[in-house]
């Protein structure tokens, strides 16, 4: 019995090798080990075997027997899994650059994107954001700033003039500095306050100057401000916009709205220096207008253009072309 | 302000580190944009006659010219400008010469005739803007000589200064060179040899009717003078600060006022009738003819210069007449110094749109004290050329004290200074500072009084003195610290929201425009809109005057320029302000939000508004009975909340797209932002998720065309109850099977309780309570 036991072992090794897929390994399995296959029926015979040693010897080799064939199953079957498998995964190659096209995201204009980042640097740096009208009266726009009528410079703005209310007192804001004095007069200091906004001055446009633009204004009043605090937070503020390898620098100016008054310039890390905008001391009269009493409070106001930031992030030559509202031109940012 | 590096030398001694000095004057809050050197001259550039010229019959825009250059040889030239007579002399670039522009001189030929050279105009060779004709050269001039020699020419370095308002002193050398003096410690070199007036008497008296707008006028007689040509350096000088060289008392009169910021002017004493001066306001009506050969009619707000018969002889403060000018023949001069009230000056500039050096001068504030200076340093320079000049006693010095502003004292506290810029300067540092440039300090108490300098009215404040000793001091060592703010950054919710919702935009494919907020007239018409609108009253381009009260007239044009660059079906969208008249105190400006979706319908639009109604936490009543202006009419629904009205969805009727040139639809979806987001949004709030099943099931009703779907929903959500957690319409269909006028509007439900699995007793009985209920909208279930 011993040796047809190890015979149908080995036939059974044999037929599992034949076996092509999974399915018919399994179906195998089940008629080898299963309760009629050939080790299920050796098993009854046991009992009809002479002695003890007989039956010991017996079923011993019927046991390795029906391991060898379940490993043997087991091995099979797995083989045959990965083989399938493999066919399946080949047969779904696919090529990933053939995609369909279609429409994707919007995109921000890049004023937008340029006043967004300048939000966010100046927030880091512990300021509020405010905003005003653009059409804005003459009192905000030129007399609360220390510009009464007839101020020579005035002249230095060209107005738009609005037709509403008395003749000459209404404008196109022509800087954002009007919301300075609706921040002190609504908001009781400490105030630390950018305002960004768009602006309007009456000029011929040019690749480099547009009629309507627009401006970021900073509004610091607290108690003990100095100009070396003004100086401090833009030295902070060119550093965290344009980068660690990046300083500043200011130099005597003159706005009527400010005093000491300044420009600032910004040096590149290859040494170049770049003006960058105007900034100053808030005149004692421009805080007597927004209601402060300039011996308690001191402050400084800074401000420069958003549009020129977008323009040279993205070399753009012309600055007229970022308002043609040209989709190729918007798409490519 | 151009400012002669040699000029500045002769006034303070401050080297020839040209770099250096401009960066000196930069950090002293003048600006330096640009150093040139001018008065460089062409090598290969001579002097030559004119023989005779000669037009050619097939040549119709040159002419030859021959000419004669110092060795008697007949050279032939073709010539472009037709103004030189034989006889005169004119510069000859002769062939080889490379002129300041690159261009090399060849004896290129002209009908096959060539050209031994060309003539050279003034702005061929650097000298200025006149492009007109050929430069004529003084009479006399030597013929074969570089025309430099000629001219007298030499290189001067310049630097252009940008003067601001605060700075009227700038405006003359010895201004500039008193700052730098101060900045680098160094001596203003000395004043002018004073005055030696001697008998016999001679005067030229002076009444003064406008006291207030003439409050100093004085008048000095010279004889003795003969009019020639000015030394060279001054001419070169002139030159190089943009004054043309005329003869020498005039050349010494502009030297004078660029050097120290005084105008004057010097009159022929023998055509002024009466001999003196009458200063007066103009008749209504009154003209005088001008130096420039302009007659102008003045009104009696302008200032006038008369002789004492009363004839007009100057506007005052901005140009002479032409009836006293210095000629050739003059022999005696009187010499007017004055000082003009500045505001009535700028006014008459500014109607008269006429500016010279000297009214720019006057309206900024000249100094009333440095008259006298200025009237020694005319006669020192004078008497280079008429050696033999006299000086008359009788000098008039007619004053309005009254009007004359005095000297200002300002109190200047240290501890001010220091809390402004941060120092801790003593009375003596700060008077170390600015006492070299004019401002007398004197220590009492505490703190100082400070006299301003006549020469800089701008001062009158003790923050215009805290600028002037920041900007001796140095602004760059003040130093540089961060201000601790006690307050937390950050945008404002409403600004956050705006942030979120640009975002969800763009997420949605849309992008960002940015239009002109300017409309031209018809815009608004065109666009199918309310033609009322707030207008610019001096617009830059004629007719782009409107100021927008919608922002889909930019909108569609931008839909229009992308449409024919073959970019259609474009999706923008804009953030702006529009400004709608108001008769409040300004126009009822808001911010708003437009988008427009090229080639899409009305539904389209409506799914982006149902996106933010999502996203943003908002919600309007979508009112199709009440169809915006300039919308499709039965594509289109007004959003209303409460009483407000916050926007428009639909479609741009077909007239507004025609009338932009839009082929096709346009889907529009206008929000008023100033409400929407400023409303705090509801904050969405849990609600615990089922653990049992859900039961799904379709509904697909015939509803009359009449009923909207939102009422059939309504209708539904009501019936259902509690139990609905799903509910969605996937497909509207019109066609054979639907009754004409209904269409079938198919609904996929899901029901789910929170405590137990729904039986089908329990789905069947929702389901015949929400047939029920939409049955009474007229709608019956498929």
């Amino acid at each position: 019995m011993i040796d047809d036991v190890r015979a149908a072992a080995d036939a059974a090794v044999e037929r599992l090798a034949a076996v092509a897929t999974l399915a018919e390994a399994r179906a195998l399995e089940t008629e080898l080990l299963g309760k009629r296959g050939p080790f299920a029926e050796f098993k009854t015979r046991l009992g009809a075997l002479a002695t003890v040693e007989e039956k010991k010897a017996a079923g011993q080799a019927l046991n390795e027997a029906t391991q060898a064939v379940q490993s043997a199953v087991q091995a099979r079957a797995q083989e045959l899994q990965r083989a399938e498998r493999a066919v399946q995964l080949e047969a779904e190659r696919i090529d990933l650059t053939e995609v369909l096209s279609k429409p994707g995201r919007g995109h921000a204009h890049i004023v937008t994107q340029a006043w967004q980042r300048l939000e966010d640097v100046f927030v880091g740096l512990g300021f509020q954001v405010a905003e005003g009208p653009e059409v804005e009266t003459d009192w905000y726009n030129f007399e609360a700033l220390n510009m009464p009528p007839d101020h020579p410079a005035r002249s230095m703005h060209d107005t738009f003039y609005v037709d509403h209310g008395n003749p000459g007192s209404t404008v196109l804001r022509t800087h954002t500095s009007p919301v300075q004095i609706r921040v002190m007069q609504h908001i009781a200091p400490p105030i630390y306050m950018i305002m960004p906004g768009k602006v309007f001055r009456n000029e011929t446009t040019d690749a480099t100057h547009l009629a309507v633009f627009h401006q970021i204004e900073g509004l610091v009043i607290d108690r003990g401000i100095t100009l070396a605090h003004l100086a401090g937070t833009i030295e902070a503020f060119t550093k965290a916009f344009f980068g660690d390898g990046f300083s500043s620098r200011l130099r005597p100016s003159y706005f009527p709205f400010t005093e000491p008054s300044a420009e600032f310039d910004i040096r590149t890390p290859k040494g170049d220096w770049l003006e960058l905008g105007g900034c100053g001391m808030v005149h004692p009269n421009v805080l007597r207008a927004g209601g402060l009493d300039p011996e308690e409070w001191s402050g400084f106001a800074f401000g420069f253009g958003i549009d020129r930031m977008a323009k040279e992030r993205h070399a753009v030559g012309d600055v007229r072309e970022m308002y043609t509202n040209d989709i190729r031109f918007i798409e490519q940012f | 302000m151009k400012i002669v590096h040699s000029w500045l030398t002769d006034l303070v001694p401050v080297g020839d580190d040209v770099e250096a000095i401009a960066d000196a004057i930069t950090h002293l809050g003048l600006a330096v944009e640009d150093v040139k050197h001018v008065g460089s001259t062409v090598p290969g550039v001579i002097t030559a006659r004119v023989l005779k010229t000669e037009r050619h019959p097939d040549a119709a825009k040159v002419h030859r010219v021959f000419v004669d250059s110092g060795d008697g040889v007949e050279r032939h030239v073709w010539c472009g400008a037709f103004n030189m007579q034989p006889g005169d002399i004119i510069p000859l670039a002769t062939p080889g010469t490379v002129m300041p522009d690159g261009r090399a001189i060849e004896p290129k030929p002209i009908l096959s005739i060539p050209s031994e050279g060309m003539l050279c105009s003034a702005r061929e060779l650097g000298l200025g803007d006149d492009h007109s004709g050929i430069l004529i050269l003084p009479e006399g001039t030597p013929l074969g000589v570089p025309y430099g020699d000629a001219l007298g020419l030499g290189e001067e370095i310049v630097y252009d200064l940008d003067v601001l308002r605060n700075r009227p002193d700038a405006y003359g050398h010895l201004g500039v060179a008193r700052d730098l003096a101060a900045h680098l410690g160094l001596s203003l070199c000395g004043a002018p040899t004073a005055l030696a007036p001697v008998s016999p008497a001679m005067s030229a008296p002076v009444e003064i009717v406008a006291g207030d707008r003439c409050p100093r006028f004085t008048t000095i007689v010279i004889s003795n003078v003969s009019v020639t040509s000015s030394p060279d350096w001054m001419a070169r000088r002139l030159a190089a600060a943009g004054m043309r060289s005329i003869n020498n008392i005039v050349d010494v009169s502009n030297y004078v006022m660029l050097e120290t910021n005084q105008p004057n002017h010097a009159y022929d004493y023998h055509t002024l009738g009466g001999g003196g001066f009458r200063i007066r306001l103009a008749t209504e009506g009154e003209t005088i003819v001008t130096l420039d050969d302009v007659e102008r009619t003045l009104t009696s707000a302008d200032l006038l210069i008369c002789d004492a018969t009363d004839r007009p002889i100057g506007l005052a403060a901005i140009m002479g007449g032409q009836n006293t000018e210095i000629s050739s023949s003059t022999s005696v001069i009187a010499l007017e110094t004055a000082w003009f009230e500045p505001m009535g000056i700028l006014r008459s500039v500014a109607r008269m749109g006429l500016r010279s050096e000297a009214s720019a001068r006057f309206e900024r504030g000249a100094d009333p004290y440095g008259i006298d200076a200025s009237i020694a340093r005319f006669v020192e320079l004078l008497r280079l050329t008429c050696p033999d000049l006299v000086v008359h006693d009788g000098m008039v010095d007619a004053r309005s004290d009254a009007h004359l502003p005095g000297t200002t004292h300002i109190t200047v506290r240290p501890h001010r200074v220091s809390q402004l810029l941060g120092t801790n300067f003593t009375a003596e540092q700060i008077s170390a500072l600015i006492e070299p440039i004019g401002f007398a300090c004197q220590a009492q108490g505490d703190h100082l009084e400070v006299s301003v300098p006549s020469w800089r009215p701008d001062c009158t404040l003790e923050i215009d003195i805290v600028e002037e000793i920041a900007r001796h001091f140095g602004y760059g060592k003040l130093g540089k610290t961060v201000p601790k703010s006690t307050q937390p950054g950050g945008l404002s919710p409403l600004q956050q929201r705006r942030r979120h919702l640009r975002e969800v935009l763009l997420g949605l494919g849309i992008s960002e425009a940015m239009p002109h907020p300017f409309l031209a007239a018809g815009d608004l018409e065109r666009a199918g809109l309310a033609p009322e609108a707030v207008r610019l009253l001096n617009p830059l381009v004629v007719g782009d005057d409107v100021l927008r009260t919608s922002l889909r007239p930019g909108l569609l044009k931008a839909v229009e320029f992308n449409e024919s660059h073959r970019r259609s079906g474009v999706a923008l969208f804009e953030i702006g302000h529009v400004y709608p008249p108001s008769s409040d105190v300004l126009p009822a400006e808001y911010e708003a939000l437009a988008i427009v979706l090229a080639g899409s319908d009305a539904t389209a639009a409506m799914t982006i508004w149902r996106e933010l109604v999502t996203a943003m936490g908002w919600g309007a009543r979508v009112d199709q009975s009440n169809v915006p202006v300039g919308l499709h009419p039965t594509r289109s629904a007004t959003l209303s909340a409460g009483k407000d009205v916050v926007g428009a969805v639909g479609e741009v009727h077909p007239d507004a797209l025609d009338a932009y040139g839009i082929d096709e639809r346009v889907a529009v979806l206008e929000l008023n932002l100033s409400i929407l987001l400023a409303a705090e949004p509801k904050i969405a709030q849990w609600k615990p998720t089922s653990r049992f099943p859900s039961s799904d099931f379709d509904l697909a009703f015939s509803v009359p065309d009449s009923v909207s779907a939102e009422k059939v929903e309504k209708a539904i959500r009501q019936g259902a109850g509690n139990g609905l957690v799903d509910l969605s319409l996937f497909d509207v269909y019109r066609g054979k099977g639907t009754a004409d006028g209904t269409r079938s509007l198919a609904y996929r439900l899901r029901l789910q309780a929170a405590d137990r699995t729904l039986t089908d007793a329990d789905v069947a009985q929702v389901r015949d309570k929400i047939i029920a209920g939409v049955a009474k909208l007229g709608a019956s279930l498929r």
